[in-house]
């Protein structure tokens, strides 16, 4: 019964000293022109980021924008830069990230800001087309199931980068993209790599082509910020190396999908 | 977004392989000749005494000469690269990577004549 009792009081002494304290919040105002604005906003134990935005949004100055939707990293919508680094907001506490008491909201690296927090984010998707980076099969609803081993080598390599979100944290943090504005990037490539290894898909030599070179995997420079901070846990650079190779050898030597 | 030519892609992807195949045989090449350079210069070693070994040793003249080409192919991709990404697009720059590769297969092959004919041009 002590120990509870310890535990609960141990507990509430924790959460009064989060709730007596103010977050001192600097928040991105504007468009590519613009300044960082601060607001004091009341801090809570497990308080995400995004928490703290919609608390401006809501109580302090209601003409902030940003963009989220599910509040449960799934849709991929609400990332931005906190801190310096990208991140996904929804699912980033408060307590894991600021030192002291200070947080930085800006919008996410490499995109066109619309307005405070809220990227246009057309060109990133734009290049998943480019990337090839959509499924087309040769089965019709009349024909049966495709077969596909889920032990297979294909089968584990589609999966290893199937769970993307698209919420740009990884072209956020990429130095080539920063560089090279018309370089594909991670999301894209990784979405290219992982129908690379759907067997059901037909438009390989196509996807080849277009993932070659200067604006495509052949760009990467393998420093691994993506897969260091995708919030998936995936690794778009292991999937950038195998188009790499993959696409190299079939420029040079040919692939079963014929010569680039 | 800029789109690149088809054919300039395949060009890029190839050069790449060209870039990785070469870093291959350099990273051989460099253990290779460290490993002579360890064993020659125990008890110090002189210009005279190493071309003694290598005049008319076609072993040797062949080993550099591949040295030689395969940094003939890599260095110059890997500037191209470099200026690529960091100035502006500009027609004398295409030529620099260009350049380099020259003098790099010229001053090469220059060495490795002159060590198998003892520096006797």
């Amino acid at each position: 019964m002590k120990v509870i009792f310890d535990l609960l009081f141990t507990l509430n002494r924790y959460n009064h000293r989060m709730t007596t304290n103010n977050l001192r919040v600097q928040v991105w105002r504007g468009t590519s022109n613009g300044e960082f604005i601060e607001y004091l906003v009341p801090r809570n134990a497990n308080q995400t980021v995004l928490d703290v935005v919609t608390y401006i949004q809501r109580k302090l100055d209601p003409s902030l924008s940003y963009r989220f939707a599910c509040r449960v990293g799934m849709c991929g919508s609400c990332a931005m830069t906190v801190n310096g680094l990208a991140r996904w907001t929804c699912r980033t506490h408060v307590s894991q990230i600021v030192d002291g008491d200070a947080l930085q909201i800006a919008p996410l690296n490499n995109l066109p800001v619309i307005k405070d927090l809220a990227t246009d984010m057309r060109e990133f998707f734009n290049k998943w087309k480019g990337a090839v980076g959509f499924f087309k099969g040769d089965r019709s609803r009349h024909d049966n199931f495709a077969m596909v081993p889920p032990a297979s080598k294909e089968r584990e390599l589609a999966n290893a980068g199937i769970e993307c979100i698209g919420c740009g944290v990884c072209y956020a943090s990429c130095e080539v993209v920063e560089a090279r504005p018309d370089y594909l990037g991670p999301a894209a490539l990784n979405r290219a790599w992982t129908l690379i290894n759907d067997v059901r898909d037909i438009q390989q030599a196509e996807r080849m082509n277009a993932v070659a070179g200067d604006a495509g995997c052949h760009a990467c420079h393998t420093q691994g910020s993506c897969t260091e901070r995708c919030p998936k846990k995936l690794e778009p650079t292991a999937g950038i190396a195998g188009l790499k190779k993959l696409v190299a050898r079939a420029a040079v030597r040919g692939s079963k999908w014929g010569k680039l | 977004m800029t789109v690149i030519k088809a054919d300039m892609r395949v060009l890029q992807a190839k050069l790449w392989y060209a870039q990785r195949i070469s870093a291959m045989i350099l990273g051989l090449c460099v253990a290779i000749h460290l490993l002579i350079i360890f064993y020659a210069i125990r008890g110090g070693v002189t210009a005279q005494e190493i071309l003694g070994r290598t005049r008319g040793n076609i072993g040797f003249a062949v080993f550099y000469e591949i040295f030689v080409l395969a940094c003939f192919v890599h260095a110059p991709i890997g500037m191209a690269n470099i200026l690529e990404e960091n100035f502006p697009k500009n027609r004398f720059l295409k030529l620099v990577p260009w350049a380099l590769a020259l003098l790099i297969i010229f001053i090469g092959s220059v060495a490795v004549v002159s060590l198998f004919s003892g520096g006797q041009v």
